[in-house]
């Protein structure tokens, strides 16, 4: 296992490099220039920002000196935001999509799960039709209808009680984090319940159930020990991605519920082409996101000894 | 022991005559997809959708021929009007610049400022007049107001018009054929409102000039004339913000919609699946090099990407770029997909009938398409039925920032995005190409459902 | 099998509760909380509101946009400022003078720095050499171009220290003019000309204006704490000299969004105290009876052409039947449907002055009337001296906000139904659209332009030859010398007149087609009076804002 972990981890450092390079050559070759600005300046000026981001070398050597700074760890400062290191911002807005993004999927792989197994259990009944129903509804509107939708009913609840029963917007306390992290976390629960209902209801068909079944076991025992685990494997693969995808698109939510996030940066970064936020988040949320798949890979492994085993 | 055993004899050695009707075949032998075919068929769930999903198709390619109506033409008399609403307009002269009331206007007698109303209250005008509320008082200035709801001791008079010096005014802002309640303030010498306040409750008349009825074919022919009353275009599921005909929106926004929502997802899925299945069954060092390359794109950021596809597709400004969004969904969506589907192929490479098989001396790629697969369709199915709503998201989110359908070119997505500035107020610009998507996205679910449950093979010997 | 999910749901929702109650602390200690932003807080003498954005730069000498603007209005002052009644006035200069050759600041000697020092000449000396610096990369230096030698001194050619201000004693501040120029002082309240403490700037070691500790405050309020992209919570300066303004003790900036609905919501649920509001939100306000208000934001909109040689935007009857076809009016009434927007006449909004009355009233623009006949006989003229069989699709460049997407759709469609041209529209992100007007990239631009400064010139001088915010290239020696007498001139009638000949120049070259003038709608808490809002610096001005708990 540990051999295992290493290998895993030396590539993933490679996969985070590839992301660098990708992003830097593409960001680029994207048309537009990160110093122009609403008033024109001079060509002095000009020649002066270009010489304090760097952008006048030629652009490989722009691309040697960014590797060099990233190893120490350095990414730069904010072009939008002068005087700001991009480690700065980073380390303060991260951990909010972090834990915003970690409550919407414990939200999203319980109610999945839960929802799911209903579902399953209950094939072709009422709950069935009523949870289905609502995660049709869950997918088909847009996150943005979502959000503002549960903003303006936050409002109108907090207006027929007489005072706040949850905050509509801003962060600092657990109350902040719930709403949000639901909308956030609905389209992916929405997703998880459906692929908990599938799996499940194929393993309710397979052979080893079936033999379970005959054996006398009971049904409960038959459910957790060997239903649960299988069905929960595609649940589990999903997840790593699921997780970075949903730190990185919490952009939606960050704005309507005024968060702030590190989302909201990342595309406000590519608006504005701010070459050094950009690259800092893109090689952050990579580095992460290959760090979460190894974590899941590892997971899977626990939870199904079959795969242990190949190499 | 009782002497019961059967005692053979000759006879019973005798040949047994060919029964021809021993080897009977009660039904055809059928292949997997005939026999999936045969029970999708009967599921009558699935059916449904299945039509539904052609009618989809179809409203958006028949459509245009059908409904005729340019989905980008402006009706600017009736922005923003819920379907059924009524539309009667009158004819009238056009519009005048209007400087002031005749002197021989009666203003209205209530102590005050003596609010009136000066001609007809329309929709191309509402004008007003009033006096200072004593002779030969100095005047400096007014204040006007506007609201829709009526008036109560203490309220706040409305929206804040125009402050002027003249006394009077005429109002031209979106004046809708409703009641409205105006206010005229006095101001003191500082700027700040007195009390000397006069309120007057009118109604709007909806008019249209003859020049813009007969521009818009709304007359028959020169028998209309001015003071006749007559109809405005119909627009059975209302107009948006423009005055646009939602229908027409509704028709060509599929259109977009429905191509970026069921082609790509296919596409990149069954990318996915292939690439996934190979990694899954392959192992070893090629399955790591394939995982990592997967995470590799998996994190290059999305839009950024975007971006570049369409510059290199050379999609210029104000163009739709529909070509590269298909691709580039596809370039970087399919390891999703494709982590799941080896996830799958992992587990299912244990499995017993697998080992079997490959002892019958399987080749891989039987072993892959004619086993594994088949037995990961439940997963798969899902996936895509759920990145339909997806994709039509994306390319509604693309197309908000530019990167999509470039404007008048409507889509679902982002009708929905324009619509939910006024849902509030305007509700049918939001519901009608949401629940649209919801169709979709429901048959697209109730067909992967039962497309999963024909194709499931475990199914297949059980009725 | 119930009673197996019972156990499991019930085992999930104690998960949940604990891992809520995980992250409720970590969420405490990493960022400080917003606390529960109340509107109008009459006992602690606080009110909250809302920023469109996080302001970039706090740094005054690089500053920009109207957000920064905002927040140094509170937290700073200058030379001079305007005041209630939007004239100009002494600040931190008593009195001054200006003169063909130099100009002259009186300092008080009681205006201190937030920890106390006083506020001294030097220290506006130091501002100002900073920003010409050419390492700095101020985009405004050039407002500071009438100070001897600073022009030299921004393009790198002589040192800061030879910039054109002295100071004889602490409190005097004496200004060479490069060229007379009448209206210096109305430019000083410029947030360029701000002071900036020299021993203070450097112990920042190029950090200044990042972070509340890294700024030295000289207004009647300071930074207490900022949370970026989340708030700003200001606190009255105990050191500053005026007690007619910072009355209220806090100003909590609770929220940084730019999504309008969303700061709809935080008014209707009382956190914040003020706040805009979108043509759709309107009813809505309405039937809840708040007080509306609405002010001009002193923002001309207008549609430029480009005047280049390779357009088809260079020949003047092209631009003449665009100006016959669209009716602004239409656009500002039917289509924006906002208050307070009034249709476009003239480059040169309402609210400035001319000689004694305003500009516009002295110098009426004049306009054409839409007539869809005449506009399709100036194409067809225009066609034939372009030597065209058919028009080529034109691109209109426009930024992605809500309302300039559905002006521009408008724009589109009357052009194609008047005119029959295509019209591509380029929505592009902010930095895209800006490095393609500079370059020259499209056919038709929906531009616009905020004063900096109180004085016709700021809208005046848009269409020099030599100005780069003249996206269009428009080039013509009349107007250029129109420009130089409205610079340069000693008299205001003779300065007045120029602006006059400059909007009539722009009227029969159809330099531009004005759009309108915009005007903002908003909300404010009936509670909270006294709120300015401004077209030329803070646009909103609380600083003499106060609590009436009677309202």
């Amino acid at each position: 296992m540990l051999r295992y972990t290493i290998k895993r981890l030396v590539l993933g450092v490679l996969t985070v490099w590839f992301i660098a390079t990708a992003t830097f050559f593409g960001m680029h070759a994207v048309p537009g220039d990160p110093l122009s600005s609403d008033k024109s300046t001079t060509a002095q000026i000009r020649a002066n920002l270009e010489a304090k981001y760097g952008l006048d070398k030629p652009l490989l050597t722009q691309y040697a000196i960014y590797l060099k700074n990233i190893s120490q760890g350095d990414f730069g400062i904010s072009f939008t935001q002068e005087n700001r290191q991009v480690n700065d911002i980073i380390k303060e807005h991260f951990p909010i999509s972090a834990i915003l993004g970690i409550l919407a999927i414990v939200f999203a792989a319980l109610g999945g799960i839960l929802w799911g197994a209903l579902t399953a259990l209950y094939r072709n009944r009422w709950p069935d039709s009523v949870i289905m129903f609502l995660v049709i509804l869950g997918i088909s509107v847009p996150s943005f209808v979502i959000a503002a939708i549960s903003q303006l009913f936050l409002v109108n609840i907090n207006a027929l009680a007489g005072t706040t029963i949850l905050p509509v917007g801003g962060w600092g306390t657990v109350w902040h984090m719930i709403v949000p992290a639901m909308v956030l976390g609905l389209s992916t629960m929405a997703y998880l319940t459906r692929l908990m209902r599938s799996s499940m209801l194929e393993i309710v068909n397979t052979d080893y159930v079936r033999t379970a079944q005959s054996k006398g076991l009971p049904k409960t025992r038959i459910f957790s020990r060997h239903q649960l685990r299988n069905a929960i494997l595609p649940v589990v693969t999903v997840l790593g991605p699921a997780i970075a995808g949903i730190t990185t698109g919490g952009f939606v939510v960050e704005i309507v519920f005024a968060i702030p996030g590190l989302g909201r940066y990342f595309v406000e970064a590519i608006q504005q082409l701010d070459y050094t936020v950009i690259m800092g988040t893109t090689v952050f949320y990579g580095a992460f996101l290959v760090f979460m798949v190894i974590l899941v890979d590892l997971l899977y492994g626990w939870i199904d000894p079959r795969v242990r085993i190949s190499p | 022991m009782s002497d019961t055993s059967w005692q053979p004899s000759p006879g019973d050695f005798a040949i047994a005559p060919q029964h021809q009707t021993a080897d009977v075949i009660t039904r055809p032998s059928m292949s997997y997809w005939q026999d999936a075919w045969r029970r999708l068929k009967e599921n009558k769930r699935a059916l449904f959708s299945l039509y539904l999903i052609i009618g989809l198709v179809m409203f958006t390619v028949a459509g245009p021929y059908l409904w005729n109506i340019d989905p980008s033409a402006q009706d600017l008399d009736q922005i923003g009007m819920a379907p059924g609403a009524e539309r009667n307009v009158t004819v009238a002269p056009a519009y005048t610049p209007w400087y002031g009331p005749e002197d021989s206007l009666t203003y209205a007698q209530d102590n005050r400022l003596g609010l009136t109303l000066v001609g007809v209250a329309t929709s191309q005008a509402v004008r007003l007049a009033w006096q200072a509320p004593q002779k030969g008082q100095t005047n400096y200035g007014y204040k006007i107001y506007r609201t829709l709801f009526a008036l109560n001791d203490g309220d706040a008079f409305g929206l804040p018009l125009m402050e002027t010096q003249n006394e009077y005014f005429e109002d031209r802002l979106d004046l809708q054929p409703t009641d409205y309640y105006y206010t005229v303030v006095a101001l003191d010498r500082h700027g700040l409102e007195t009390d000397q306040t006069s309120t007057i409750q009118l109604t709007v008349m909806r008019v249209i000039t003859l020049l813009e009825a007969e521009k818009r074919g709304l007359t028959e022919d020169g028998l209309v004339k001015e003071g006749d009353q007559i109809k405005l275009a119909l627009h059975p599921f209302g107009t948006d913000y423009l005055g646009r005909d939602m229908l027409a929106r509704l028709i060509y926004g599929g259109q977009v919609s429905l191509f970026i929502g069921i082609f790509a997802p296919l596409l990149y899925v069954l990318l996915g699946v292939i690439y996934g299945s190979i990694a899954g069954f392959m192992g070893g060092a090629v399955d790591q090099l394939m995982m990592r390359f997967a995470d590799f794109a998996v994190a290059l950021p999305f839009l950024l990407f975007m971006i570049l596809l369409k510059v290199i597709f050379g999609i210029g400004p104000g163009e739709s770029g529909v070509l590269p969004m298909l691709v580039a969904m596809v370039i970087l969506l399919w390891p999703a997909p494709a982590r799941l589907v080896r996830g799958q192929i992992l587990q299912i490479r244990e499995e017993g009938y697998v080992s079997a098989s490959k002892l019958l001396g399987a080749k891989t790629d039987y072993l892959v398409f004619r086993h594994m697969i088949p037995n990961t369709m439940g997963v798969i199915l899902v996936t895509i039925t759920f990145q339909v709503p997806s994709a039509i998201f994306t390319e509604a989110f693309l197309s908000f920032i530019g990167m999509g359908v470039a404007p008048p070119t409507p889509s679902w997505g982002s009708m929905c995005n324009d619509g939910i500035k006024s849902m509030l107020t305007r509700p049918h610009e939001l519901f009608f190409p949401a629940l649209f998507i919801s169709i979709t996205v429901l048959a697209f679910n109730l067909l992967g459902d039962g497309l999963r449950d024909a194709l499931d093979a475990r199914m297949r010997n059980r009725e | 099998m119930s009673r197996q999910l019972g156990l499991y749901f019930v085992l999930a929702i104690v998960f949940v509760a604990g891992l809520l109650f995980v992250l409720n602390q970590l969420a405490g200690i990493m960022s400080t909380a917003t606390q529960q932003a109340q509107a109008v807080d009459f006992t602690n003498n606080s009110i909250s509101a809302v920023l469109r954005e996080e302001p970039p730069q706090l740094d005054s000498s690089k500053a920009t946009d109207s957000t920064s603007g905002l927040v140094l209005g509170h937290i700073m002052e200058g030379l001079l400022r305007m005041d209630l009644q939007d004239r100009l006035g002494p600040a931190i200069a008593e009195r001054w003078e200006v003169t063909p050759t130099h100009a002259t600041f009186w300092l008080r000697d009681d205006a201190k720095w937030s920890d106390g020092e006083p506020i001294t000449a030097a220290d506006f000396i130091f501002a100002w050499q900073l920003a010409l610096k050419p390492e700095t990369g101020s985009e405004y230096a050039s407002l500071l171009y009438s100070i001897e030698n600073a022009e030299a001194i921004n393009s790198g050619k002589l040192a800061a220290s030879e910039l054109g201000v002295s100071a004889p004693n602490p409190q005097t501040l004496v200004v060479k003019l490069a060229r007379p120029i009448a209206f210096f002082d109305k430019l000083v309240v410029f947030p360029t000309f701000l002071p900036i403490r020299e021993d203070f700037y450097n112990a920042t070691q190029g950090r200044f204006g990042s972070d509340a500790e890294e700024l030295l405050y000289s207004g009647p309020y300071v930074i207490k704490r900022w949370v970026h992209s989340s708030n700003l919570l200001l606190e009255r300066n105990p050191h500053y000299w005026d007690s007619s303004r910072g009355k209220l003790a806090q100003i909590n900036f609770a929220y940084i969004t730019s999504d309008a609905t969303a700061t709809l919501n935080f008014f209707k649920d009382e956190r914040i105290a003020l706040a805009r509001l979108q043509a759709e939100n309107l009813t809505e306000a309405l039937r809840l009876k708040w007080p509306i208000r609405r002010f001009a934001d002193g923002t001309v909109f207008y549609l430029e052409f480009n005047h280049r040689d390779d357009r088809v935007s260079r020949n003047l009857n092209f631009r003449k039947a665009i100006q016959h076809s669209l009716d602004m009016e239409e656009l500002v009434y039917k289509v924006t449907k906002l208050p307070g927007y009034l249709p476009g006449k003239s480059l040169f909004p309402e609210w400035l002055i001319g000689v004694e009355k305003s500009l516009r009233e002295e110098y009426p623009a004049r306009t054409v009337s839409v007539d869809a006949v005449k506009a399709r006989a100036y194409l067809a003229l225009a066609k034939e001296e372009l030597g065209l069989t058919e028009f080529p699709e034109i691109t209109l460049l426009t930024s992605d906000n809500p309302v300039s997407n559905v002006q521009s759709e408008w724009l589109q469609e009357v052009l194609k139904q008047t005119l029959g041209l295509t019209i591509k529209i380029d929505k592009q992100i902010f930095k895209q659209r800006l490095a393609k007007m500079s370059s020259g990239d499209f056919g038709l631009l929906l531009g616009g332009w905020g004063p900096d400064y109180n004085d016709p010139l700021t809208f005046g001088d848009l269409f020099a030859s030599w100005n780069l915010n003249n996206r269009g290239r428009y080039n013509s020696a009349k107007m250029d010398a129109f420009i130089a007498t409205a610079q340069n001139a000693v008299e205001t009638k003779d300065r007045m007149m120029a602006f006059g000949d400059i909007q009539q120049q722009l009227f029969d070259d159809v330099v531009i087609l004005p759009m309108y003038e915009r005007g903002v709608t908003y909300v404010v808490h009936p509670q909270l009076k006294g709120v300015k809002r401004r077209v030329i610096g803070a646009e909103t001005d609380y600083t003499y804002a106060y609590i009436d708990p009677d309202a």
